[in-house]
Order: structure tokens, then C-alpha cells, then sequence
């Protein structure tokens, strides 16, 4: 990495009002403010301990630094023979306290924000599976997996050949980033997922959101979120599930309410459809009784 | 007893080599076989990290399966957790403590024995399990359930090795506490003892008190796939988060049980190596002993992400938040030793400062891990991978190297190589920086942990932390050689004293140490010691 890539990689940290990212991005050095009011909260409150941990680490790193120069035996200096200093003992244990009830404040107030999951508009149930995810919005008949998309598959298979490099979308590299069906989500929604598992426990992450959380099998979640930008937002099982932890990942697409709306009529309706459909096939000549 | 004893040290006392190794009761013997075995497991952990760094070196799979891979990051958590640091700082603690506070050996020298000798048939039948058919445990070291109850073969034989490793733990803890309270020669009080005992006697109440609830955790584990039970099983009315809940509880103080025998070493050769002495030695015991204390109540921080009432969520946060505080302490006070000291750099000296700083970025991240909404986005990813390698390893690690270092003229007579430490530590110091702070990044922006394969967009850190990881595994082989070089009584002759700088019993007694130590009491002169001003 050259120099002037790592000044402008220092630079773009340093910014506090950066670009939102989609999907990771190569030499990427830090989280991303995210797409919700939650996840820029979430960021701030990253953003704020990591300054803070700078400072102190500036101040005890530069105090190390000083003492290796100036108290070398070479320089002929004759050591001290003091090991108490009262003052400096109180002030380097109040100090501290004080700083981290400076950063418990803004903590406690984002985690009391991202724990009200009422008055939400619409619920969305996910479940975990070995190595898939399902979607099933509540109240509607809509109801499907979603796994690894099949490049990206054929490609992660040991020795394959393939590169990983050509597994695009037109989001750019989407390798082991991409499913067949991606969960649709209207923005400017307040949207509650209830979360749950069919086996072992696997854990729900899109970064862009602002937070992952665990699905359990026999137990139920609960998380919510509300995303102000339409686009497409990627992320990973973050619990680890078996062998292909790795290669179960998650698509949220964010559409504007009404193409939402729209979708979702559509897909109910396929659902009916095809449950009508199923029950006809099954039900023989009780054909009347289901309709 | 003691007139027999005596009698029995007069003959001309040679055990055979099998006598002496295998069913000898001297601290001295028993910390040397503890330190090898520990280095041995430590290139045994670290190959298996090689393995999944060369997966890792590049996107796609290119050398092993997932469910390998899986095995890999297992089995190597295990092994250098249960096979190389903790047996190490029992080495150190078996070697240096009975030295150290005036005792002719630890209080119950034949239960040593087998403290030690557990540890090989332990992880024998740890590490076999990697050759059995159905592979060995791949579910993470922390063996949630339900996943690690759909291992195959391997998982009694796991259980079977870590009660053996419990076991081991625990009767060290046991020996360690019988000997700091009862063998102390006569003026070597408790606030006069090196910082090094006082961390081990803390940490041996945290073994007492933690490996007893590991031991249930597997416990219910095995039950609940062969016995029909359902702790953790929601069809028969358990919970899986139960056993996060039990395994953390062990599982947070494990950690500190990890890093405070480093915090014991690291300030024996601060005020050494700067010719002056610990700044606020009562500060540092009662700080020890708050760490202690605390880690007890913070355990679901390794949880967040499960489900907890917000109350809860908010408890541990705000209780893990608090061990910034007696840390800092620490560390403050490490710098202020240093402050108008009159310092000198050889090798130990230089791993003792490079664990401050290092160990001190680890805990700058594990701060931001207390914060719970940005755990949120950290939690099971490569940030918390950073947080915990360098509290371990440029932690825990890179303070037995340290105290090897220290101690070895004491052990073998000898003076290592000052040239070979040196290139030791800072090839070691570079390569693991490289390996382990990108993953900073990574996690960051996204990766998770426990995958052997991801997207483009994580490659060029992945590449730059698997050269570091091959970088830093290479330079290990110098430190191996080193020690061998010691042993085999290589370097000039070393003098009882050592280190200008160095003050202690342990001081006092030849080097290399002679077979039998302290079989009177010592008369105890202050000036002596570390700690002998009552005013401190």
C-alpha cells in the first residue's frame, strides 16, 4: 500500500460524515454509517470510543516513548527511587470513571432506542436453517429461501477453478454476497423481524442496517429497523452453524413503499395461487370443500 | 519429617532418568516439563493457525474443506489456550513461586506430579480425534450447542480431555494457594511478596471458582447427547443460550485467568530492567484483585447479540466498562515505574514494554466491545478476532516469552544469546502486527469470524495477515532455538544476580538453581527484596 494511499485511507477515516456503503468495499478501514437512523447512531457511538481510545493511547504511548529517550541508563541518568505519588493515583482512577460514564450515556441511550420494537408496520419472520435463510412476511402468504446464489456456489467449491473475481452483479463483485431470492423490504417502514432457527443457532447480519442478531432454534428474537435509502444491502450469518457458515449469506433489497406494495401483492398472489393449486391437487374430490 | 528429609538430601541422590521425570515431585523439574509442554502445543496451536492462514491467504478454497477448516480454528483455540499458556504460567508459577517466597517446594509436591502428567494423555486424546473418521470437534472452541452436539465420534473423547485438563487446573490452583498461604519463610509477608505471587494466588481462586462450572457445562453436553437429557434442547424444555450463559461464566474469568499471571511478570521486569521500583505496589495487588472480583459479573458480554432483556444488556455493559478502570491503573503505573528509571533494553525488557503497549491496544478494543450497540456490528466478527489475539497473544504470549527470557539464566546457568533474543522480538513484534491489526479492518468492515472463505472486497488485508501469520510462526523457530541452546548449557556462565536491576529471593539462590532450594528457611533481609520497604 503506498503512502499516499494510506494518508487517503487515514484521511476517509477521519471524516465524520461519510458516503453509505452498500457491500464492503477493498482496503476498507471502517464500519460504514449505514442506511437507518440506528446504524448512523451506532456508528457515532463507534466513532466516539475510538477517539477516545486515540487520546488515551496517544497520551500513554507518548509518555512511554518519552521515558524510553530521556531515562536510558546509557544517558548516565540515575534512577529515581519513588514508587507512590498519591495525587497522580486519584486523579488516573477518577479520570477514567469519568470517561466512561461520558461514553456509557450515549450507549445507554442508543440500546434503549433499538430496543422498542412496537408500532411496527409490517413483520417479517426469519429462520435459520442449515445453510439457508426463510422469509415469511407475516400475514400474507409469502414464503421462500433464500440461499447462495449458484455462481458463487459453483465457484467456492474447493479447487474449482473458477474466480472468484467474476462473480458480479451489477453492484459490483458479489462473491458469496448474492442469493436467488433476496428479502424485499419498502423503505421509510418501521419493519419488525422476529427471529428463529430450525436446527442450530445462526446469527442475522447486514451491516448497512446497524445491527445482527442471534436466531435460535425453539426461541424467538426480535429486532426491528427502518431504512431511509432504497438499495441493495448485503451481509453474512454471523453464528457459526456448520460447514457452510461461510456460504449462507443475506440480500436485503430496499424499494420505495409503493414498488414494495406492489411486489408483495404480486408474490401473495402467486402464493395463493399456488397453495390453491397444491390443496386441489391433493384434496381429490373435496375439491368443493376448499374453495 | 524434617530430620528424615534432611538425612535424605546427605546421599548421593541420582534418580534415574525415569524417576525423575516421570515420577519426580521437584517444583523445579515439574515447571521444566510444564514450559516444554507447553512449547510444544504452542507450535502444535500455531501450525493449525498456519493452516487457516493458507486458506485464508486468498479468496476461494484452495487447500481444505469447510468442515476441516472448521476443525482447524477448533482445535486450535483448545490447544493454545488449555495446552500452551495456561501450562505455561503453571510452569512459570511452579518454578518461581516457591523460589521466590523462601519454600523448599510447593506445599503438595506428589499431586504436582500428576497435575503435570494429566496434560500429555489429555490432549493425546485431544489431538487424535483429528484422525478419526468423522473428524474432530467443529463446532468452535466454545462448543455451542446445538451445533456441537452434531459432531460425531470425537465429542465424548473432546469432554473426556477437557475434565482431564479441568482436573489439572484445579489441583495446581490447589497447590499454588497451599503453598503462597502456608510456606512462606518466616518475614515474607503477603504485602511483601512479588506482584508475580500475588497474581497467581488471585488467579488460583479463579480456577477454583471457574473450571468446576466448565466441567458442567461439557457435562450436560454429554448427557444431553447420550443420556437423553434436554438442557439445551427446547423440544425437552431447555434453552440453548443456558449453555452460553454456563460456558461464559468459566469462559470470562479462563480469560483473566490467562493474563494475569502476564500482569504478574510483566511487573517483576519493568522495575528490573528501569533499576527502580514498582510504582504503587499495594495499588497493583488491590487492582489485581478488583479484575478478579469483576470478571466474575460480566460474562454475557461475550452475548450480546442473543436476546437479552435491555436491562440485562445494560448491567453488563456498564460492569465490563469498570474493568478500564483497575487496568488502566495497571498500566499507569507500569509507565510510571518507568518514569526516571534508569532503563536498559535487553530482551526481556523489550517484551515487556512491547506487551504494554500491544496488550494495551487490545484492551482499547475490548473497550469498544463493552459498548453494546457497537457490538452489535462487531460481534462474531475479525474485530473481536483482533481484540482477543492481542490480548493473548502480544498479551499472554509475549509475556512468557518475556519471563523465559528473565528466568532462563536462572534455570539453565546460562545466558541466552542477546543477539538471537533481540532479532526474536522484533521479527516477532512486526510479524504480528501485520497479522493480527488488519483484521482491526476486517471486522469492521464486515467480516465475519469462523469462515473459510470471503468476498473480494476482504482480500488484500486477508493477504497481508497470512504473511504476517507465516512471518510471525517462522520467527518462533528462533525462540526454540534459543532455549535449546540453554539447555544444552550454550552462552556464557550466568551469575546468581543476573540483572543489575533484579531483586528477590530468587536472586539470591545459584545459577542455574540448585536441584533443591530453601531447604532451611532463609533469614529474610528487606533490602533484599523487591517489596521489603514496609513504607510502600
Amino acid at each position: 500500500m503506498t503512502p499516499r494511499r494510506v494518508l487517503a485511507a487515514l484521511a476517509l477515516l477521519a471524516m465524520t460524515a461519510m458516503q453509505a456503503q452498500a457491500n464492503p468495499e477493498p482496503w476498507q478501514l471502517n464500519m460504514s454509517p449505514g442506511v437507518t437512523e440506528t446504524s448512523r447512531m451506532v456508528y457515532d457511538i463507534h466513532m466516539l470510543i475510538l477517539w477516545v481510545c486515540v487520546g488515551i493511547g496517544v497520551i500513554v504511548f507518548g509518555a512511554m516513548a518519552v521515558a524510553i529517550v530521556r531515562f536510558r541508563k546509557s544517558k548516565g541518568v540515575v534512577p529515581a527511587r519513588w514508587s507512590h505519588n498519591t495525587l497522580a493515583e486519584v486523579v488516573w482512577t477518577i479520570i477514567p470513571v469519568l470517561i466512561l460514564v461520558g461514553m456509557a450515556w450515549p450507549a445507554t441511550r442508543t440500546l434503549i432506542h433499538m430496543a422498542d420494537t412496537e408500532d411496527a408496520e409490517l413483520t417479517v419472520k426469519v429462520t435459520g436453517y442449515q445453510w439457508l435463510w426463510r422469509y415469511e412476511y407475516v400475514g400474507t402468504g409469502v414464503n421462500f429461501v433464500s440461499k447462495l446464489d449458484r455462481q458463487s456456489d459453483r465457484t467456492r467449491m474447493l479447487g474449482s477453478g473458477l474466480d472468484p473475481a467474476s462473480v458480479l452483479d451489477g453492484d459490483g463483485n458479489v462473491y458469496l454476497l448474492n442469493v436467488d431470492n433476496p428479502l424485499v423490504l419498502p423503505t421509510d417502514t418501521k419493519v419488525r423481524f422476529v427471529f428463529t432457527a430450525n436446527d442450530v443457532i445462526h446469527s442475522w447480519w447486514v451491516p448497512a442496517l446497524g445491527w445482527k442478531q442471534d436466531a435460535i432454534p425453539g426461541f424467538i428474537t426480535d429486532a426491528w429497523t427502518r431504512i431511509d435509502t432504497p438499495g441493495t444491502y448485503r451481509g453474512q450469518c454471523a453464528e457459526l452453524c456448520g460447514k457452510d457458515h461461510g456460504f449462507m449469506p443475506i440480500v436485503v433489497k430496499a424499494v420505495p413503499r409503493e414498488e414494495f406494495d406492489a411486489w408483495l401483492a404480486q408474490k401473495d398472489a402467486e402464493a395463493r395461487g399456488a397453495a390453491t393449486a397444491a390443496t386441489a391437487m391433493t384434496a381429490g374430490d373435496t375439491l368443493a370443500a376448499v374453495q | 519429617m524434617a530430620t528424615h528429609a534432611a538425612a535424605h538430601d546427605a546421599h548421593d541422590h541420582k534418580p534415574g532418568f525415569v524417576d525423575r521425570w516421570f515420577f519426580g515431585t521437584n517444583h523445579k523439574d515439574i515447571g521444566t516439563l510444564y514450559l516444554l509442554f507447553s512449547l510444544l502445543m504452542f507450535f502444535i496451536g500455531g501450525a493449525m493457525a498456519l493452516v487457516i492462514r493458507a486458506e485464508l491467504f486468498m479468496p476461494g478454497m484452495q487447500i481444505v474443506n469447510p468442515e476441516f477448516f472448521n476443525q482447524m480454528t477448533t482445535v486450535h483455540a483448545l490447544v493454545m489456550i488449555f495446552g500452551a499458556v495456561m501450562p505455561a504460567f503453571v510452569g512459570l508459577g511452579n518454578w518461581m513461586i516457591p523460589l521466590m517466597i523462601g519454600a523448599p517446594d510447593m506445599a503438595l509436591p506428589r499431586m504436582n506430579n500428576w497435575s503435570f502428567w494429566i496434560l500429555p494423555f489429555a490432549f493425546l486424546m485431544l489431538l487424535s480425534t483429528l484422525f478419526m473418521d468423522s473428524g474432530g470437534p467443529a463446532g468452535g472452541w466454545t462448543l455451542y450447542p446445538p451445533l456441537s452436539l452434531q459432531g460425531g465420534a470425537s465429542m465424548p473423547f473432546v469432554i473426556f480431555a477437557i475434565h482431564m485438563m479441568g482436573i489439572s487446573s484445579i489441583m495446581g490452583a490447589i497447590n499454588i494457594i497451599a503453598t503462597i498461604l502456608n510456606l512462606r519463610a518466616p518475614g515474607m509477608d503477603l504485602l511483601k511478596m512479588p506482584v508475580f505471587c500475588w497474581t497467581w494466588l488471585i488467579t488460583a481462586f479463579l480456577l477454583i471458582g471457574v473450571m468446576p462450572v466448565l466441567a458442567g457445562a461439557v457435562t450436560m453436553l454429554l448427557t444431553d447427547k447420550f443420556f437423553l437429557t434436554s438442557f439445551f434442547n427446547a423440544a425437552g424444555g431447555g434453552d440453548p443460550v443456558m449453555y452460553q450463559h454456563i460456558f461464559w461464566f468459566f469462559g470470562h474469568p479462563e480469560v483473566y485467568i490467562m493474563i494475569l499471571p502476564a500482569f504478574g511478570v510483566v511487573s517483576e521486569i519493568i522495575p528490573t530492567f528501569s533499576r527502580k521500583p514498582l510504582f504503587g505496589y499495594q495499588a497493583m495487588v488491590y487492582a489485581t484483585a478488583s479484575i478478579a472480583f469483576l470478571s466474575f459479573i460480566v460474562w454475557a458480554h461475550h452475548m450480546f447479540t442473543v436476546g437479552m432483556p435491555l436491562g440485562g444488556q445494560l448491567f453488563f455493559m456498564y460492569a465490563t466498562m469498570l474493568i478500564a478502570v483497575p487496568t488502566g491503573v495497571k498500566v499507569f503505573s507500569w509507565v510510571s515505574t518507568m518514569w526516571k528509571g534508569a532503563m536498559t533494553f535487553e530482551t526481556p525488557m523489550l517484551f515487556a514494554l512491547g506487551f504494554v503497549v500491544m496488550f494495551t491496544i487490545g484492551g482499547f478494543s475490548g473497550l469498544m466491545l463493552a459498548i453494546v450497540p457497537a457490538d452489535f456490528q462487531y460481534h462474531d466478527t475479525y474485530f473481536v478476532v483482533a481484540h482477543f489475539h492481542y490480548v493473548l497473544v502480544t498479551g499472554a504470549v509475549f509475556s512468557i516469552m518475556a519471563a523465559t527470557y528473565y528466568w532462563l539464566p536462572k534455570w539453565t546457568g546460562v545466558m541466552y544469546s542477546e543477539k538471537l533474543g533481540k532479532a526474536h522480538f522484533w521479527l516477532s513484534t512486526i510479524f504480528v502486527n501485520l497479522l493480527f491489526f488488519p483484521q482491526h479492518f476486517l471486522g469492521l468492515a464486515g467480516m465475519p469470524r469462523r469462515i473459510p472463505d470471503y468476498n473480494v472486497a476482504f482480500s488484500d488485508f486477508n493477504m497481508i495477515s497470512s504473511i504476517g501469520a507465516f512471518g510471525f510462526g517462522l520467527s518462533q523457530l528462533i525462540f526454540a532455538w534459543v532455549v535449546i541452546r540453554c539447555i544444552r548449557g550454550k552462552g556464557e556462565n550466568a551469575t546468581a544476580q543476573v540483572w543489575e536491576g533484579a531483586k528477590g529471593l530468587e536472586w539470591t539462590v545459584p545459577s542455574p538453581a540448585p536441584h533443591h532450594t530453601f531447604t532451611t528457611p532463609p533469614v529474610i533481609d528487606d533490602r533484599v527484596l523487591a517489596h521489603g520497604d514496609v513504607s510502600h
